[in-house]
């Protein structure tokens, strides 16, 4: 009997002592740990998670050696030199919140930015407040996030997906007031549902009575869109909505366009421009494209957006798209309210500082001005622009034409609003 | 009434699709009473062989009709490859265990292809659309449908009664339906019984990867492309009784009819339909379709 | 007896440790022995013959009763919630399990599975629900007292210990009951059960319910743990995750599943944070090593030799 209990025990203990002694991180005061959080495997790799984590290595180093654009010239954060430390967001939402606590309890991080998925950050929003630790979500689309609660800890510098729907409805009818029908093509879950349920309702508060064709929700990652693009051939919509990303994205392109469900009405892919360039060829002329806000070729031509541009293209072989500019914007904000929060001093600001500092922060990204105005200054606003897609046969190049940039109070709803609500009320106190 | 004939032709097409996908894994089962799970992987290793190989043959600048030979031929090349080495150094030493103990074991392979997929073409996207838009597009009952889709249905129907064929008038075939209806008899019986497992392994290696192969053409080959066709092929193959080719064949049929007819009357349940249809099915027929009783042993 | 009391010593050592211990490596304890409850469910289903690939079913009924409980109905108290878990799930198995003792082999598995996709896609397809965000749960609460921060993560970690080697030693008991036994029985020629006079499908349902319990159970201390419930947990994947570890533990001992459990979360883990970029292969590729030097699973490395004949 004793034997057994004495196994039991021993191996226990031999067990958490193996886990305990991990290689302590020695003088972590030297370098600033940050925690870097995407995906780097599954479907979710190839167009966003992957082009993020290029941009936030890049950003890393190029700070680290003091060559950011002014204002960031300083080193690093502060003169501290960046570390960055990087996770899967692979895994589901479980796992990803005992990956959060492995990053600060175990890794000993000083801040965090990540987390592309919706769920992934719902589920870590409490926890960065429980953990007490800095954390940014870069791109993550719901708007629920400071909607349905307040946090202190936690920050996000991209505009919510609100904006990408509202924005696509006004370009649309902008550009043809005669919109009778719409359909959509979505995924089947939040993001397409959540994106479908926008657009349609900003339509509809737009002009009244518009007809609804049908609504497709095909599961995520189906690939195969036989049955609902005859669905869409035979309702003949005069606008079709897609929220589609990735390779479903590109899946539907293609066997669309072989079937000419592009042709003869406008199609609007709202997540469509990571795929610009890979599929430049592809892309019917005429098909409406949405970045998630003012990245890409939507950006200004400031100094920051050019060193991005020629730097990405120049290491990784293709140019930079939305999910790089997220996390840059992410990384320059977190500077930008450490170096506030400094005050000039070389030591570290406290949390506490550095929070005050980032509430209501604006600042400059290769995109323009982010302005942290909602979610009691911890929710970021940016304008956004949408264009019409065109292939440059002579440059061999893809194009963005008919540009119109919406400002950001035009298409993102006002403080204390529910998305939802403000949408279904007509937009209430938008300016445009 | 346009519907009418739009859903039977994507339900068709769709279940070209399932098809070619789950006989690979209905004929492992059968035989070798293995779940396997790396099924997933051999679709995925088919897609993009495929979609590399069409890749590098345009960039060659060689006649476009050698594409649609050049699919087939690379998702059975690299499907009998892998299916070869999976079966011999992977399988059979661990034949003796329980069955479930095999289940993970193809589960652990399929993990470590995912990975070493991504390892050898990276996360970014593979396209091999030249040979989709090649053969345009035909109009049936006032909808164009891609003649590529259609073609599915020949290669679905020529897959079909070669498999038939296969198993009911050649010997090998025979013997391997001897050995799907009793192992112990038929090593008895002198068959031998190893060496028609590694050649229906192999063969259904080769059926999946042809089955990614084939699809490549349509989509974007990206990670993770493998994960649920494992579950589409299992529910086809569970439907139409385990082992069983005119089985796969009308699960196939039945799931892309009612998927396509989900499709375009009620579009929330298309999430549904399968899982339904097969509780349904399993309900009234545990054994599926086509599959035979097994007598219990006493 | 004598695991008995090693259970019993096992919980007193997990219970001192705990303050002890890294927090990273209480919350990843804590989830380890959570799903370790579902494993322990399948032990016992596994060893009558039933392998199901839908345990995702009840885990989830489990996570979202006590979610739902907690946000609609104002409930914080975590006994309380996983108590209401396992009583779904319970009655949620007593219904089902009529449909699924009729079924063996391959097609109990696949019924399981397609009737876990059922539910999930009913989750994703309830706005009110959240879809596929799903929603948070507030700090649960003990005894009337809600306690925050590092303590409170303690209380849960405990609860969570208690609960798992509580049922690992009732499950022992079942084991070795003659319902256990029959089990077994079945599993080797089912036929000769029922001539013996005794019913199949009675013993069948009782398992099945059992499985069905302790996954509730396991559910809606993930819910608690986590603090976040979406779809995913009855996803296919997420069952498929459970028997593997099932196997990967062996389903000789009632203690397996802890260890097993343990070590392929800390596995997943450290694979997360050391091969970014390959961790599918460090965990397959771990798998696989299990299987081919340790064929009685994990436990075989802690169990004693034992003679040939009695349950472990």
């Amino acid at each position: 009997m004793t034997s057994t209990i004495h196994k039991f025990s021993l191996n226990i203990v031999v067990a958490c002592a193996a886990f305990v002694a991990q290689p302590a991180t020695a003088q972590q005061a030297e370098t600033f740990k940050l925690g870097i959080v995407t995906f780097l495997s599954g479907a979710a790799a190839g167009p966003f998670g992957v082009p993020a984590r290029n941009a936030a290595e890049l950003a890393i180093e190029t700070l680290n050696a003091g060559k950011m654009p002014a204002p960031y010239d300083k080193k690093g954060i502060n003169g501290q030199p960046i570390e960055m430390v990087i996770v899967d967001e692979a895994g589901g939402t479980t796992k990803q919140v005992t990956e959060y606590r492995n990053l600060v309890q175990r890794a000993n991080v000083d801040a965090i930015i990540g987390y592309i998925s919706s769920g992934d950050c719902l589920a870590i929003a409490p926890v960065a407040d429980e953990l007490k630790k800095l954390t940014i979500f870069f791109d993550c689309g719901t708007p629920r996030i400071f909607e349905d609660a307040s946090y202190k800890y936690l920050f996000r510098t991209g505009a919510h997906a609100t904006m990408d729907n509202v924005a696509a409805a006004r370009y649309l009818l902008a550009r043809n007031k005669n919109i009778e029908t719409i359909a959509g093509i979505n995924q089947n879950y939040s993001w397409g549902t959540d994106s479908w349920n926008d657009f349609k309702a900003s339509m509809q508060a737009l002009k009244p009575g518009i007809k609804i064709a049908t609504e497709q929700f095909p599961k995520l990652l189906a690939g195969q869109y036989g049955a609902e693009i005859s669905s869409l051939l035979v309702e003949k919509p005069d606008v079709i909505h897609s929220s589609f990303w990735g390779g479903d994205l590109e899946a539907f392109v293609l066997q669309g366009k072989a079937r000419g469900v592009f042709e003869g009405r406008t199609v609007v892919l709202t997540a469509g421009e990571p795929a610009m360039f890979r599929m430049a060829t592809q892309i019917p002329t005429g098909t409406v494209i949405g970045a998630r806000g003012p990245h890409g070729l939507f950006a200004p031509d400031n100094a920051l957006n050019k060193w991005l541009r020629a730097a990405y293209s120049e290491r990784y072989g293709t140019p930079a798209v939305y999910p790089s500019y997220k996390m840059v914007q992410a990384i320059l904000g977190l500077k930008a309210a450490i170096e506030k929060g400094a005050a000039g001093k070389p030591e570290k600001p406290a949390t506490d500082v550095v929070i005050s500092a980032f509430e209501g922060l604006s600042y400059e990204t290769p995109s323009g001005r982010v302005d942290m105005r909602l979610g009691k200054g911890h929710q970021a606003i940016q304008p956004t622009a949408y264009g019409t897609f065109k292939f440059d046969a002579a440059k061999g190049e893809p194009q963005l034409v008919d540009v119109v940039h919406y400002p950001a109070e035009c298409v993102n709803p006002p403080e204390g609003a529910k998305s939802e609500d403000w949408i279904k009320g007509g937009f209430k106190g938008a300016k445009c | 009434m346009q519907k009418f004939y739009v859903i039977l032709v994507d339900g068709t097409i769709y279940f070209s699709w399932l098809f070619i996908v789950s006989m690979g894994l209905t004929l492992i089962y059968g035989v070798m009473k293995i779940l396997n799970i790396a099924h997933g992987s051999f679709y995925a290793l088919g897609a993009y062989t495929a979609a590399y190989a069409v890749g590098v043959y345009f960039a060659g600048h060689y006649p476009p009709v050698g594409s649609f030979l050049l699919l087939i031929l690379a998702g059975i090349a690299v499907g009998g490859i892998v299916g070869f080495l999976v079966e011999r150094g992977l399988l059979r030493p661990m034949y003796g265990r329980d069955e479930i103990v095999l289940v993970l074991v193809t589960y652990a392979a399929f993990l470590v292809f995912e990975d070493l997929i991504k390892l050898i073409w990276g996360v970014d996207p593979y396209f091999a659309y030249q040979p989709y838009e090649l053969l345009g597009r035909v109009s049936i009952g006032g909808i164009a449908f891609a003649v590529y889709d259609i073609g599915l249905f020949a290669l679905a129907v020529v897959i079909g009664i070669a498999a038939w064929w296969a198993l009911e008038r050649t010997r090998s075939g025979k013997l391997l339906r001897a050995v799907i209806h009793d192992r112990e008899i038929s090593t008895a019986m002198g068959i031998n019984v190893p060496r028609m497992f590694t050649a229906t392994f192999v063969i259904g290696a080769m059926l999946g990867a042809l089955g990614g192969a084939i699809t490549a053409p349509a989509i974007s080959v990206v990670p993770g492309i493998g994960v649920d066709v494992i579950v589409l092929a299992f529910a086809v193959s569970i439907i139409g009784g385990l082992g069983s080719v005119a089985g796969a064949a009308i699960g196939a049929l039945v799931v892309g009819l009612a998927r396509a007819f989900a499709v375009h009357i009620l579009p929330e349940a298309e999430l549904f339909v399968i899982y339904g249809v097969m509780a349904i099915v399993l309900a009234f027929r545990p054994q599926g379709l086509f599959g035979r009783p097994s007598a219990r042993k006493i | 007896m004598r695991t008995l009391v090693a259970l019993a010593v096992l919980l007193a050592v997990l219970l001192v440790a705990g303050p002890l211990i890294p927090s990273w490596l209480v919350f990843l304890l804590t989830i380890a022995f959570a799903k370790a409850l579902v494993v322990l469910g399948l032990l016992v289903m596994m060893r009558a013959g039933l392998v199901s690939f839908g345990q995702g079913l009840y885990y989830g009924l489990g996570a979202y009763a006590a979610g739902l409980t907690t946000n609609f109905f104002g409930i914080t108290d975590a006994i309380a919630l996983v108590a209401l878990g396992g009583l779904v799930s319970a009655i949620a198995g007593y219904v089902l399990g009529f449909v699924m003792v009729r079924y063996r082999e391959i097609f109990f598995a696949m019924l399981s599975l397609a009737l876990s996709m059922i539910l999930y896609g009913i989750l994703v397809r309830s706005a009110a629900l959240g879809s596929t965000d799903g929603f948070n749960l507030p700090q649960p609460s003990f005894f009337g007292f809600a306690v925050n921060g590092p303590a409170g993560r303690l209380l849960v970690y405990a609860l969570t210990v208690v609960m798992a080697t509580g049922t690992a030693m009732m499950l022992h008991r079942f084991v070795n009951s003659p319902a256990g036994v029959i089990g077994e029985a079945i599993l080797t020629n089912e036929i000769r059960v029922e001539y013996l006079g005794t019913s199949v499908t009675g013993v069948l349902h009782l398992t099945y319910v059992i499985g069905a319990t302790t996954a509730g159970l396991g559910g809606a201390l993930i819910a608690i743990a986590a603090g976040h419930i979406d779809p995913d947990l009855a996803y296919w994947t997420t069952s498929g995750e459970f028997v593997f570890v099932a196997i990967l533990s062996g389903i000789g001992h009632v203690a397996a599943p802890l260890l097993g459990m343990a070590v392929f979360e800390a596995i997943r883990s450290f694979a997360f944070q050391y091969a970014p970029y390959t961790w599918q292969m460090v965990v397959g590729i771990s798998m696989l090593a299990v299987i081919l030097f340790l064929p009685s699973g994990l436990w075989s490395l802690f169990a004693p030799r034992r003679r040939a004949r009695g349950a472990a």
